[in-house]
């Protein structure tokens, strides 16, 4: 108990010294006239930053749903072989930066929203790929043995045994493709998917370095909020009995 | 009833059989424990009664069923399996892990949460505290326990347990099994146990099957296989001290020699001395008037003793009892330096005694006859 009265009273400590970070930050911006800027920006902030999360969203949303399901195709008996060689193109994939996907994306559909969206879900796609692959891959293999013993069928195997033991990994795998796909968001507005990347280059274009760090700030904040909002579901999502955050 | 006939294993990519036609039956509430070095084919035997491997030719009983008319799932939820990597599910409560196989057979659920904790309790583990809590948070003796009864909580009538008390270290591999066995006198399963530890053969089997290179070289009790190994393989696969081993299977009720002379306080020490040199013995023991043992008078002393018997006695240095094994009465016999014991049963009545000749001659015995 007293171990817990020492988290609960750091925590404390950590949020005041948070309040007061935000609050100086705050003074500081107001009084170089940093405020002031973003609020003269706050039309193009909010139409933007809206149309930014919907990038994300929907590109981060179908890697999601496509990416798991995939991952775990692979790993099934009759996928399975197909499994190392999925490994390595994902591996390789990658590698590849995700500028040259989105030049490859525009290349093959064009300008506007539709290859952003597209380049996005393939550079999502593959550490979710990946990492549900190497999550189910890892469950020992005597646990699958002892639930195929006891009859359970292949499915509820997945269910009950495979995905549960494997769910911090994919949802590791979840967090760095979000992460890469936040970042990689201020550059659709190269291929024409719009977003706060607008902001961001017409500053630096123009050299207002107002404007630019009014599509960089939100650009941050979204990450960290994302980030954030990630580590909740896998702290509360995972059982407890195979969660490393609890 | 577990009966394999004829059951041949030979896996692809291979040309010599893993295991090569076995025939053999394990009677109803028997444990059968599968013998025999590693790669014998002890754990491939086995996962071909609950079809984890489906045997290449031969057929398997379950009762009076053939193994190969079931759906494999539906006949895996009928056989209890523990493995030696005990296999729990991290992610579910022991709770849930102990209900698995009456959850997938669809049970209510307040009648298989109250049998878990019924369960728990025949193993001496406290529901409040253990139901709740994760694997990860348990000792390796308690998820041990915890994996058999995980395999008896659907109450199959058929149990296949491969190496289960492997990972643990010898102490409480003892103990677990002591508490296994008191357990199965209770639930009386047929039970099919793979081990490559002869003591913990001996000690938990009812038959021992002993393999090797995928054949079935002897299929007898315990006792039998250590008196009369069927071939030097065998032998020498139960070791040079197999005799010794032997001492665990016969209690003192087998080596005692039944309603010995005795003596009371009220004979004269001349009597003592009579009976003794009738008998050829060097001691004899005094009973109270209800036959209870009080003590002993020696030879030496009641010879040319005058006086009565309860004047002279010793009081007997230990005692064992009939039902004891007698590796524990030589091993007592040893510490206390003497070579005879008299035995006394719960209620302190005087039954008999063994000594080291009676032993000897009960474990030659058998060997005169094979
Ligand atoms: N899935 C498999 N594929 C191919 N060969 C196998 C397979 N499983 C077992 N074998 C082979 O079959 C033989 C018997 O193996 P088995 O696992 O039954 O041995 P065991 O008696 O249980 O040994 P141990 O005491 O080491 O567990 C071994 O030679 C092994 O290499
Ligand atoms: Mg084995």
């Amino acid at each position: 108990m007293d171990e817990q009265a020492a988290v609960a009273d750091i925590r404390q400590w950590w949020r005041g010294g948070l309040y007061i970070l935000i609050f100086s930050l705050g003074a500081w911006a107001w009084g170089s006239g940093l405020l002031p800027v973003l609020l003269d920006h706050w039309d193009d902030i909010t139409f933007l930053g809206r149309q930014h999360i919907q990038l994300v969203a929907i590109s981060g949303g179908l890697a999601i749903l496509i990416g798991v399901p995939a991952g775990v195709a692979l790993t099934r008996s009759r996928f399975r072989r197909y499994g190392d060689v999925a490994m390595q193109v994902l591996n390789i994939g990658a590698t590849i930066p995700t500028l040259a996907v989105l030049a490859l994306s525009m290349s093959l559909l064009g300008i506007g929203n539709t290859p952003a969206i597209f380049a996005l879900f393939i550079a999502s796609l593959l550490p979710i790929v990946g990492n549900t692959m190497a999550g189910i891959r890892a469950v020992p293999p005597y646990l699958r043995e002892s639930a195929r013993g006891m009859g359970l069928s292949p499915r509820q195997i997945l269910w009950q045994v495979e995905l549960p033991n494997a769910l911090f990994v994919i949802y590791a795998g979840i967090r760095t493709a979000l992460a890469i796909n936040v970042g990689t968001v201020p550059l659709a507005f190269l291929i024409g998917g719009g977003g706060l990347g607008e902001l961001i280059f017409s500053g630096i274009a123009l050299n207002q370095f107002g404007t630019m760090l009014a599509g960089a700030i939100p650009t941050a904040l979204l990450a960290i909020v994302v980030d954030f909002i990630v580590t909740q579901f896998q702290f509360w999502t995972i059982p407890r009995g195979v969660n490393p955050m609890r | 009833m577990i009966r394999l006939e004829h059951v041949s294993k030979t896996f692809p990519n291979s040309t010599t059989p893993a295991v090569d036609h076995v025939t053999l039956e394990v009677p109803e509430g028997e444990i059968c424990v599968l013998l025999g070095p590693s790669g014998c084919g002890k754990t491939t035997t086995m996962k071909m009664v609950n079809r984890l491997i489906e045997p290449s030719s031969g057929e398997i009983f379950i009762g009076d069923r053939n193994t190969a008319d079931y759906d494999p799932v539906q006949l895996r939820r009928t056989i209890g399996y523990v493995i030696q990597q005990i296999g729990l599910f991290p992610n579910k409560t022991i709770e849930d892990n102990i209900c698995l196989v009456p959850d997938v057979l669809g049970w209510e659920r307040s009648k298989s949460r109250a049998r878990a904790a019924e369960l728990l309790d025949m193993v001496a583990l406290d529901p409040g505290t253990f139901l709740k809590r994760y694997p990860k948070e348990l000792s390796g003796g308690q998820q041990q326990r915890i994996g058999v009864l995980r395999a008896i909580a659907a109450d199959p009538p058929v149990l296949l347990m491969d190496e289960p008390f492997g990972a643990i270290d010898p102490i409480n591999r003892e103990i677990i099994q002591d508490e296994f066995l008191k357990m199965q006198a209770r639930i009386k399963k047929t039970i099919m146990f793979v081990s490559h530890d002869i003591d913990e053969a001996v000690k938990m089997a009812d038959r021992i099957a002993i393999f090797r290179d995928g054949r079935l070289v002897q299929y007898d009790t315990p006792d039998n296989i250590l008196a009369h190994p069927a071939e030097s393989f065998v032998s020498d696969f139960v070791g040079g001290d197999r005799t010794l081993k032997r001492l665990q299977l016969l209690t003192v009720n087998d080596a005692m020699q039944h309603d010995p002379p005795r003596v009371t306080a009220e004979d004269t020490l001349e009597t003592a001395a009579a009976i003794m040199a009738e008998h050829g013995h060097q001691a004899i023991v005094i009973v109270g008037p209800r036959g209870r043992a009080r003590g002993y008078v020696q030879l030496s002393v009641a010879r040319g003793g005058k006086g009565k018997v309860g004047e002279n006695h010793e009081t007997l240095p230990t005692t064992v009892k009939p039902g004891e094994d007698l590796r524990t009465a030589v091993s007592t016999m040893f510490r206390h330096d003497v070579s005879w014991l008299a035995c006394i049963d719960d209620e302190g009545t005087f039954k008999g005694y063994v000594t080291l000749r009676s032993i000897t001659r009960l474990l030659s015995e058998a060997y005169r006859d094979g």
